[in-house]
Formats: structure tokens, C-alpha cells, sequence
């Protein structure tokens, strides 16, 4: 092999390289995000429950948004009757938000770490924080 | 253990529809949920507007109606003339009625500023041409709706409209709303989406009449045009009216009344 050396040598240097960031992060990993339901309104409610069950609203509140959007702007139906039966007016500024008012201990927790940037807050309005 | 191709995919299968299946058994366990009309809706086929021009004596009943509305709905006040935005405000009658216009017309109504909004049209224009299907005709009240959702901002809809009644967001809304006055129940519009009036479509389906209406003092009146009992029925059938540019064929659900209500036939 012709400069065999210097080839194994700028390998290993271009491995490392590549790996560094692996090697660096070892061990000390992302801290998992911990949205928090810590607001006065949900303080206040004896069952602590959103409109479906967490589970659902961890892996679904994305869809869901959007069949409300749907459902309130082109059907004009703006009432969802849960799985439990309960109502809620659908709507992100009078109803998710009026619960979880802590946009940024709550939503953004977990959009920043997945780096999931929705544009609901281009023209919703976020309620005032520290109020 | 060696398998053969034709037991892997036979067995392949056979999970295969187990798995669907048992998805399928597990969703009609669980009650779906379902969307409704508040059941405080108001209900009509056809909303329209009469606007009694004679009932706004003064600038300040004209400013208060249209104040209430934009304040309501987060409408900004940028002061350039060719990016503003606007839901509801006032033309010249030469404007408003541009085919009306003479010489000898009264002094009063020529320099009179008249209300103007969207007229929420029978046979829209706008909704015609919009390739997103972002403006578009409720079937149920006839409200010519917008979905800022789907909106891409081709100003389409404002070249088709005849009336003037769109604005496009040229700028960020925002740094223009007074923030002692912003509606935290509503949103407010993007940088890049067109805006109009929605008739307070929020309102309605909560049971309550459009903003305009209600602040007008009864200057505005407001009904179902397919009921024959609805007040605005009963102003149409008692006084002469007049629509904006109806030989273009839109059909306006906004009616306008110039010469006094009471006074109808005798002239103004």
C-alpha cells in the first residue's frame, strides 16, 4: 500500500472525528422533557382530567388539534363530546389553554426537545404567563 | 429450526389479519367521540344585514361600530393606507354605489360615509377563484367563511371580490393591536393570510347577534333572509333597499337603506 501509513492514519483521525459527538454525549443523554400541569385552574379541579385520557392526549393532541380546527371552522360544530361524554367547547385559546395557561412549561417542553416547531402560535394567542 | 417460505408466509397472513382484526374489536369496544352545533346556535339559512344609513347621525356612531368589531376580532390599525387591514369601515356613496352617482344628488349623502363589509354573497366570487378552498360558502347560514388555516395568500380572492372587502396581511398583524385591547378569546391573523368580515360567525354559534349589530343601536339589523318572519324580512318587505353592484350578479345578502325607513316612498 502507497502511504499506508498516512492513510491509516487520516482514517482513524476522520473516525474520531465523526465519532467525537457519540463519544462526548456518552453516558450524559438529553434530559427527558417533564411538561408540567402545575397552573392554578388545574390545581383547582378535583379530578385531574384532561379531555381524553393522558395516554391519548400524549400520542394523539397533534390530531386532535386538526379535527377540531376541521370540525369548528369548515362544519361549524365547536362542541366535542369526549369518550367519557363530557363537552368541551373546542377551542385551543378558550379551552386547552385556559387549563395548561403555562405555554411554556407545558407545550414548548416537549416541541423543543422533538424540535417540532407548530405554527399555532403565529395567530393564537398564548395567555399571559406568571399571571 | 428451518423454516420453509411457504409456512413463513402463511403464518406472515395469518398474524396479519389477526393484527387488523384485533385492532377493528378494539375500536368499536371504545365509544368514538364526536363532534356537535352548540346547541345554543342561532339557525338560518341565510344571514343578511340591513345597514339604515340614516340611523348614523354622526362620525362617532359610524367609529363606535366599526371600533367594536375590529377590537373584537383583533383587527390591526396600520396606519399605511396600502397594507391596513379592515373588517368593517366606510367609503364615499360614489364609492359604495358608484353606478347611483349624479350631479344633483343631496348634498348630504354624497359626503356621507357610508358602512361597508362583506357582503356575504349568494354566489361569491372570492370563493370561486380561491384554489385552497380557504374561503368558502357555509351551506348551512350562508356565511361566506375564511379558514386563515388553509390560507396561502395568492390575493386571488381579493381580485375577485367587487366590493373591496378583503385585506391582505403585507406585515406581522401583531406589533399593531393595542395590547390593552387584544381579545385573548380570539386569534389573531399571520403575516401573508387575507382577512374579511366573518359575520361573527363566533357569535352566532354561541347564540348571540353579529358585533356591528348589536353596538349599531338598531341601525344594523340583522335576520334570516329565507325566513319570512325574521325582522330582516319585515324591513325588506315595509322599505326600498338597495344591495352593492347587483347587476354583477353576486347577490349580497347586505341591504342598504338610504331615505328613512318610515319615510319609504315619499323620497328623502
Amino acid at each position: 500500500m502507497y502511504n499506508g501509513g498516512k492513510i491509516i492514519l487520516g482514517l482513524i483521525v476522520f473516525i474520531g472525528l465523526m465519532a467525537a459527538p457519540f463519544i462526548f454525549g456518552l453516558g450524559k443523554g438529553n434530559a427527558k422533557p417533564n411538561p408540567s400541569i402545575d397552573t392554578p385552574a388545574i390545581k383547582a379541579m378535583e379530578k385531574k382530567q384532561c379531555v381524553e385520557a393522558k395516554a391519548v392526549m400524549k400520542t394523539e393532541h397533534m390530531k386532535m388539534l386538526n379535527d377540531w380546527r376541521d370540525s369548528v371552522v369548515r362544519d361549524g360544530k365547536r362542541l366535542y363530546v369526549a369518550t367519557d361524554g363530557k363537552k368541551y367547547d373546542m377551542s385551543l385559546q378558550n379551552t386547552c389553554m385556559k387549563c395548561h395557561s403555562n405555554k411554556a412549561q407545558f407545550c414548548d417542553k416537549c416541541h423543543i426537545y422533538v424540535g417540532a416547531k407548530p405554527y399555532c402560535w403565529d395567530c393564537h394567542i398564548a395567555p399571559k404567563e406568571g399571571a | 429450526m428451518k423454516i420453509e417460505r411457504r409456512e413463513f408466509l402463511k403464518l406472515a397472513g395469518l398474524s396479519a389479519i389477526f393484527g387488523l382484526g384485533g385492532t377493528a374489536i378494539a375500536a368499536s369496544v371504545q365509544q368514538t367521540p364526536s363532534y356537535i352545533p352548540d346547541p345554543k346556535e342561532l339557525t338560518g339559512k341565510r344571514w343578511a344585514l340591513v345597514i339604515n344609513m340614516d340611523k348614523f347621525k354622526t362620525d362617532a356612531d359610524v367609529k363606535r361600530v366599526i371600533e367594536v368589531c375590529h377590537t373584537k376580532h383583533n383587527v390591526p390599525n396600520i396606519p399605511n393606507p396600502k397594507q391596513e387591514v379592515k373588517w368593517i369601515f366606510t367609503e364615499m356613496m360614489e364609492n359604495v354605489f358608484p353606478e347611483q352617482q349624479d350631479k344633483y344628488l343631496t348634498e348630504h349623502y354624497k359626503h356621507m360615509p357610508f358602512l361597508t363589509l362583506c357582503n356575504h354573497c349568494a354566489n361569491p366570487p372570492c370563493v370561486r377563484v380561491c384554489p385552497t378552498q380557504a374561503t368558502f360558502k357555509r351551506k348551512s347560514d350562508g356565511i361566506v367563511m375564511m379558514d386563515m388555516h388553509r390560507c396561502i395568500g395568492c390575493r386571488f380572492c381579493m381580485a375577485g371580490c367587487p366590493y373591496g372587502a378583503r385585506s391582505l396581511n403585507w406585515i406581522d398583524p401583531r406589533p399593531y393591536l393595542d395590547p390593552k385591547k387584544i381579545n385573548p378569546e380570539f386569534p389573531t391573523r399571520m403575516k401573508g393570510v387575507v382577512e374579511k368580515c366573518t359575520l361573527c360567525y363566533e357569535l352566532i354559534a354561541v347564540g348571540k347577534i353579529p358585533a356591528c349589530a348589536e353596538a349599531s343601536n338598531g341601525a344594523i339589523v340583522f335576520g334570516d333572509l329565507e325566513d319570512p318572519k325574521s325582522e330582516v324580512r319585515k324591513v325588506l318587505a315595509e322599505t326600498y333597499t338597495i344591495r352593492r353592484k347587483p347587476e354583477l350578479g353576486t347577490r349580497p345578502s347586505v341591504y342598504y337603506v338610504i331615505g328613512g325607513m318610515k319615510d319609504a316612498g315619499k323620497g328623502a
